[in-house]
């Protein structure tokens, strides 16, 4: 079937077999290979991506479940210029990652939960983040980071983010 | 704990060297990480990977069985494949070798003893997930369809599980062995130091089996033409890798490239590769077409190898005042199917079955018992978290049969700081620490007595809610295998940029980073001017990588070493631009000027001076190995609720000094502990991968393997210490396992102490609500 997803604001159409997932249509579709696959149970959250500006589990979500939609992934969320989105900037400052492999999941995490409830405490960044699994790094600096993140303001770097690919797709 | 983070350089400050070495640097590696992502594996778009045919492997659902047949016609209709491959279909590699050759490690066959693993099952199958066939498809999805359609026919065998089977009563896993027991080492147990003990101890104690899981997991791509492979493989390892594949492949070395992208974890089951990689790499060799295979979760908990698997029976015995007269630990290892490890993991658990404590005689002994279970390799720790969790439940037990405070026990039993280097009766020559004052610290940074005061008001008013305190003081091993050594290559360039090649291999730990500040404090060369490269044995044919917390202690070193080479050599070389005296010359390594000494004004840059050398520049190559393995060390104070109603356990505090001697980078440093932490409360309340009588894995996803999350962790509290080693200039130890070896007992002590005063004296890990509230009820039938 023909399925068209706005990814990062760029419009991406492909004829794909019905069941192919969402993360493999931004994966080899649109070329993005920062969303990672880390399980099959929908448990690990290496795959989360922004739906419109929700935050989904892509390997959960059928690419033609997100036809006409908008998607953001880890690669859209920098400035034009480069300039890292603050989740992106508190992640490195504070260690937030050591591997990577679940980082644009877990970045993607942030950002939703962040736009929920930008000054969250440390126990609600933690139960925000259980669907997120990282095997690197105990936690403690990605907790660390969103909660310098949350002083920054990320919340409304986010919606404007938002507001871009609504646009976009309208 | 105020987080200053330090841009990717430092310069000295003004009228005085400052050092980056010990600052607090951010990392590298992070930007492309952060925005365009990691490039593991499945990431690569290469052109020599374009329409690479997509691996699905088809394996045993049966623990124990005859291969009756397989057929792959069916894989063979479904649009796509490419082909179905068997060990059959590997007539191109040496037959295996006669089944009375010795040795005991389950190498990939052809190399390997007795208990070698064929690539793809020959004959018998001895784990679920055992790769029995291979199907080739131009897509993943197709390969999952074909995949089921490849027919295999078992014949069932009784499976071999669990601990008891140490017996001998089961079914020989390979019939020329006679044993299923691959190795058995220890002297027979002498129970003269127990009879003369006030106290004595006894304890059946479980080392659960756990399963790694790096979020990446395994995965490998190949391709081969004009007589040249190369392999892409996510491995902590890429030199150990292209050893073994080029003794399975029978392929000279040189032909060989193997190339690690980023590594998305490792832990220690990812040390080189495995038959399933070796599998793909022969398919593309036979296919002549590229192949690649990323394994699925489900795969992943299945066939990558799980870790710990030890039930350990202790004896600990004293005098009534605390003072530990002799200790013995016996071990099972449970090896899973093949023992890929002979007896190395419960080598090191009998190494350092003491810990810190100066106890007279310490006996040790183990088994290595052949299970119809997926093989058990090295995990964060490997054998020395065993140790650890052992000694200090039973040191716990100690404590509370003596009445005494288990923090009085420890110190009283610690060895000294004067007595370094310590040879203990295992062995182990411990070079340098200071025990008590680590214990001392964590006990104050934690409020041990406020907690105990704490503690003793909740169970008078009879809390649901109680709270226990759990210690753990530990020393492990690190760089086991020193002597192996580690390799770098520095170059610098005629611009004045360098090229740091390490033998070390980075998954996650910050090596790019390291290695650059190290090359900037010896040459000051900035660090965005430093290029780090690792894992491709085409750049770097000599190296070993990374496991054994090894890493800085001997890669660190080599490079530093490297570095202290070009300095050497520049030195001559600017002498000479110069036309002054060698001796006369200095680094200024703020600024990276080479000068006459205390005249700016004869300065030379390093593009000066490595263009003066040649056109390549100025090369230095070192091979570094220790003498002696080093010995990190620490105490760990976890502090935690236990609901006795409901048996549920909330950590909310843990705290520790984890001494690895001098640090690099602190920020670094710390998140090696973190992770390390967590994966040992992980270990201690929620983790285990569990069988059947059967042998059918009852955790076989994520939905089923309690993998820990940041909902279940409390912040962790980080105390400082610093006791430098003289076995290497950096005086550095390795920090990458510390945090799981302290951990594992502190928060299993912590739940026990918890509940000690209903009469629990001690619960096997995980420390699950269930387990938890049945100890409770035990106890209370038993008070």
């Amino acid at each position: 079937m023909k399925v068209s997803v706005t990814v990062n604001g760029s419009p991406v159409t492909a004829e794909v077999p019905d069941r192919t997932l969402l993360v493999h249509f931004v994966r080899e579709e649109a070329g993005l290979t920062a969303t990672n696959v880390g399980c099959d149970t929908s448990s690990c959250g290496a795959c989360t991506v922004l739906l419109d500006g929700q935050s989904v589990k892509s390997c959960t979500v059928l690419a033609a479940q997100a036809d006409g939609r908008a998607v953001t992934t880890v690669e859209g969320l920098a400035g034009p210029d480069g300039e890292l989105h603050p989740v992106q900037r508190a992640f490195r400052q504070e260690h937030g990652l050591q591997c990577g492999f679940c980082t644009p999941g877990m970045v993607m995490a942030a950002v939703s939960l962040l736009a929920e409830n930008p000054v969250p405490t440390e126990d609600e960044v933690r139960l925000g983040l259980e669907g997120n699994l990282c095997r690197c790094t105990g936690y403690h600096n990605i907790v660390r980071a969103i909660l310098a993140a949350s002083e920054e303001g990320a919340a409304g770097a986010l919606t404007a983010i938002g507001a871009v690919h609504e646009e976009q797709v309208s | 704990m105020p987080h200053i983070a330090v841009q990717t350089d430092q310069r000295g400050a003004e009228g005085g060297h400052v050092s980056i070495l010990g600052t607090r640097v951010v990392r590298t590696e992070d930007p492309k990480l952060l925005t365009s992502g990691g490039t593991y594996v499945e990431d690569l778009r290469l052109p020599e990977l374009i329409g690479a045919a997509r691996v699905t492997f088809v394996r045993s659902p049966m623990a124990h069985a005859e291969i009756a047949g397989i057929d792959g016609s069916g894989a063979l209709t479904v649009p796509g494949t490419v082909a179905v491959f068997t060990a059959q279909d590997m007539d191109d590699l040496s037959p295996p070798p006669p089944a009375s050759d010795p040795g005991s490690e389950g190498a990939p066959l052809p190399m390997g003893g007795p208990y070698a693993e064929p690539l793809l099952a020959i004959g018998r199958v001895r784990y679920v997930g055992e790769p029995v066939a291979m199907v080739l498809t131009d897509d993943s999805y197709q390969g999952e369809d074909a995949a089921e359609l490849v027919s295999v026919d078992y014949v069932p065998l009784p499976p071999v599980i669990g601990f008891d089977a140490v017996a001998g009563t089961g079914t020989l896993l390979f019939p020329g062995t006679g044993s299923n027991i691959a190795v058995a080492m220890g002297a027979p147990a002498d129970d003269s130091v127990f009879d003369r003990c006030d106290v004595v101890v006894r304890q059946d104690i479980v080392n659960q089996r756990l399963a790694p899981v790096p979020m990446e997991g395994r995965a490998v791509a190949a391709h081969f033409t004009d007589g040249k492979l190369t392999v892409w493989v996510s491995t902590q390892n890429a030199q150990i890798s292209r050893f073994i594949l080029a003794g399975v492949l029978g392929m000279d070395p040189s032909t060989i490239r193997v190339i690690t992208p980023d590594v998305g974890g490792g832990f220690g089951a990812k040390v080189g590769l495995d038959r399933d990689a070796i599998a793909v790499a022969w398919a593309a060799r036979r296919t002549g077409r590229p192949v690649r295979w990323t394994e699925t979760r489900s795969e992943n908990l299945v066939g990558m190898t799980h870790g710990r698997a030890q039930r350990q029976s202790v004896t600990l015995g004293g005098s009534r005042d605390g003072r530990i007269l002799g200790y013995r630990i016996d071990i099972i290892q449970d090896t899973g199917a093949y023992p890929r490890m002979s007896g190395f993991l419960p080598t090191l658990t009998s190494l350092m079955a003491a810990g810190p404590y100066d106890i007279a005689q310490v006996q040790t002994a183990y088994r290595v018992l052949l299970t119809n279970t997926t093989p058990i390799s090295a995990y964060r720790g490997a054998g020395r978290p065993e140790a650890t969790a052992a000694i200090e439940r039973a040191i716990d037990l100690f404590a509370a049969e003596t009445g005494l405070d288990p923090a009085d026990v420890r110190r009283r039993n610690l060895i000294p700081p004067d007595r370094f280097p310590h040879t203990m009766p295992t062995g182990a020559v411990y070079d340098s620490g200071d025990y008590a004052t680590g214990l001392d610290k964590v006990l104050a940074a934690a409020g041990y007595a406020g907690l105990r005061a704490e503690q003793a008001r909740r169970r008078e008013r009879g809390d649901v809610i109680q709270l226990g305190i759990g210690l753990a003081s530990y020393v492990e091993i690190t760089a086991a295998d020193a002597a192996a050594g580690e390799t770098a290559r520095l170059v610098v360039h005629a611009d004045g940029t360098a090229t740091c090649y390490t033998g070390s291999s980075a998954h996650g730990q910050g090596h790019h980073t390291a290695w650059a500040m190290l090359v900037r404090s010896d040459l000051g060369i900035p660090m965005d001017q430093v290029t780090v490269v690792h894992g491709d044995t085409d750049l770097i044919p000599e190296g070993v990588g990374t496991y054994a917390s090894r890493s800085l202690q001997l890669g660190g070193v080599a490079v530093h070493k490297a570095a202290l080479d070009v300095r050497e050599q520049a030195r001559r070389v600017a002498a000479d631009m110069i036309e002054a005296a060698e001796a006369d010359m200095e680094l200024d390594t703020d600024t990276g000027q080479w000068q006459v000494r205390g005249d700016p004004g004869t300065g030379r840059s390093w593009a000066d001076v490595a263009s003066h050398a040649g056109p390549d520049g100025l090369v230095a190559a070192v091979q570094y190995s220790e003498g002696q393995p080093t010995f990190p060390f620490g105490s760990h104070v976890a502090v935690v609720e236990v609901d006795t109603e409901t048996g549920k356990v909330r950590l909310i505090r843990h705290v520790t000094v984890d001494d690895a001697g001098t640090v690099v980078n602190p920020l670094l440093a710390e998140g090696q502990r973190h992770g390390g932490i967590a994966q040992g409360v992980a270990q201690a309340l929620l983790e285990e991968v569990v069988y059947d009588a059967e042998g059918n894995p009852l955790t076989g996803t994520l939905a089923d393997y309690a993998a820990i999350t940041a909902a279940e962790l409390p912040s962790f509290e980080l105390v400082g210490s610093e006791t430098p080693t003289d076995v290497n200039p950096l005086g550095a130890k390795g920090i990458g396992e510390a945090g799981t070896i302290g951990s594992v007992p502190a928060v299993q002590n912590a739940v026990i102490d918890a509940l000690s005063h209903l009469g629990v004296r001690h619960i096997d890990m995980p420390l699950t609500p269930a387990r938890v509230w049945a100890a409770i009820g035990q106890a209370r039938e038993g008070a």
